[in-house]
């Protein structure tokens, strides 16, 4: 679990986060919507130690990440994977050096060891005979894919996935939605997604935290998000047609 | 105002550049990585730059020889001083400065675009998630590339440059090759070729350093790319110009 409590955020005198404090539960899809510019990404970003907070804290079961130093935050680091918003494969390297990266950084596997884990990680994704190709050669879906393969080659803890199905065609993000869904409930771990993509929301929702302007607005799980009166939040769901007419319904 | 702006903003880019150096020289998390870095960077920053080098060499050193052979219409002055002049100018200029200006926009920007790339892809973001230093991850491996390949393409523009002079040598008219052999012989000092050395060493972390930072703190899309990659080259000109400045007088004089 991973709790964030009183986190306040600042850039230059601009105050991006106020006062945030939630609950990410084991186990589940803890989604973080918002609007664009809303501070979802700034709150990601303090979460795993990209951007240091105001004030607050932010506890990985129990263990205060904001009062760690450099060595004993990477120790909760090497237990999180990250699926970026463009995957941020590293580009000079294939797939399979990509997901053996952190394998042969943190882990005194034998090559053979390491090779039938980046066999295990892309054929958990569903990925066939692409250890060779660099990220170039590769779709959108399956860099994503490839992706959450090197996120979870160190079976993490905790997963994050920032915005997992932009730029993928609907088929494609359901397939990595159900993909993120599957690895969260397998390994039991927390897992947390930004999103504004309201399929994802429908989908995968277990517990859903909307921030409004830099504040948490809103907090339930999808069921409850279809019944919600919150103004912020029904001009946030429904500002698509298609959701209107669902509303309607 | 505008002065004690642009004073601020030196110490500060000064301040952030020795803090990112402080994290580039710290103990790296894998040695056996960084080991298999160094010998990638080798490959891309040095032998990729053996081309340009050859060509630019062998035509400064034959133009030289042209320019000096022209000047020289004294009847006094020996034909000899044609080598001379070719070598000693190569040795203490032209090699080590002039290479490492030239190695300064080609690698330079190379280095630039690369990790300002990696920065803008989210790619150093995924480094530091992972636990893993960046900056020495990434800077470390280049810096020590170019420290230990640097020099050895500097001696190789040498010899080259003298070649150059001796292939005009071989078709000029005006003095034999064996003026010109004479010439590259008389007077040599094996400190002009330690001072250009020791010149390269510093310039090879300049080179790879400064673009580095440029590209670490890249922010935005494509054109800060760009930008950050033309700053690098302007930046790292200056320094080689000032550090040759200084080491030239603390070494020779």
């Amino acid at each position: 679990m991973i709790e964030v409590k009183n986190v306040n955020k600042s850039f230059s005198g601009n105050q991006i986060l106020h006062d945030v404090s939630i609950g990410f539960k084991k186990g589940e899809i803890n989604l973080i919507i918002g609007a664009s510019g809303s501070g979802k990404s700034v709150l990601t970003k303090c979460i795993v130690g990209l951007h240091e907070v105001d004030n607050g804290s932010i506890e990985y079961d129990g263990r205060d990440f904001t009062k760690m130093n450099f060595k004993e935050r990477k120790g909760i680091r090497k237990e999180i994977g990250m699926l970026f918003q463009g995957s941020a494969l590293f580009d000079s390297l294939t797939v399979e050096e990509n997901i053996k990266f952190p394998l042969e950084m943190y882990t005194k596997k034998s090559q053979e060891e390491i090779i039938d884990r980046v066999n295990f990680c892309l054929q958990r994704v569903n990925l066939d005979n692409v250890n060779h190709l660099y990220p170039a050669e590769l779709s959108g879906g399956m860099q994503k894919r490839v992706g959450i393969a090197r996120a979870i080659a160190l079976n993490p803890k905790y997963l994050f996935c920032d915005e997992p199905n932009s730029g993928l065609d609907p088929q494609t993000g359901i397939v990595i939605d159900n993909l993120i869904q599957e690895i969260t409930e397998e390994y039991n771990i927390t897992t947390i997604v930004v999103t504004h993509d309201m399929n994802s929301v429908m989908e995968t929702g277990d517990h859903i935290s909307f921030i409004y302007k830099g504040r948490k607005w809103w907090e339930g799980n999808k069921h409850e998000i279809l019944k919600t009166d919150n103004k912020e939040l029904c001009d946030f769901v429904y500002a698509s047609r298609i959701m209107q007419k669902f509303r309607n319904i | 105002m505008f002065y004690n702006y642009l004073m601020l903003s030196t110490f500060h880019h000064i301040g952030k550049y020795f803090l990112l150096l402080g994290r580039v020289f710290k103990k790296p998390d894998n040695f056996k990585l960084i080991k298999k870095q160094i010998i990638s960077e080798l490959y891309s920053l040095g032998i990729g730059s053996l081309g340009l080098i050859a060509i630019i060499s062998l035509f400064m050193g034959a133009v030289i020889c042209l320019q000096t052979a022209s000047n020289l219409n004294n009847p006094l002055l020996p034909a000899y001083l044609i080598g001379f002049a070719t070598r000693e100018s190569f040795i203490l200029e032209m090699a080590p400065t002039v290479m490492s200006l030239i190695l300064a926009g080609k690698i330079g920007s190379n280095i630039a675009s690369e990790i300002g790339a990696m920065r803008i892809t989210e790619q150093i973001d995924a480094l530091e998630i992972m636990g893993v230093n960046s900056a020495s991850y990434l800077i470390f491996p280049k810096i020590t590339a170019a420290i230990l390949f640097i020099p050895i393409i500097v001696i190789y523009s040498m010899v080259l440059g003298a070649l150059g002079g001796f292939i005009v040598s071989m078709y000029s008219s005006g003095f034999t090759m064996e003026d010109y052999i004479q010439g590259l012989r008389y007077d040599f000092k094996v400190f002009s070729i330690i001072y250009a050395l020791i010149k390269t060493v510093f310039f090879a972390v300049a080179i790879t350093s400064i673009p580095a930072y440029h590209g670490y703190y890249t922010r935005g899309g494509a054109l800060e790319i760009g930008k950050s990659s033309t700053k690098s080259v302007v930046y790292t000109s200056i320094v080689i110009l000032i550090i040759n400045y200084v080491l030239t007088q603390l070494l020779l004089l």
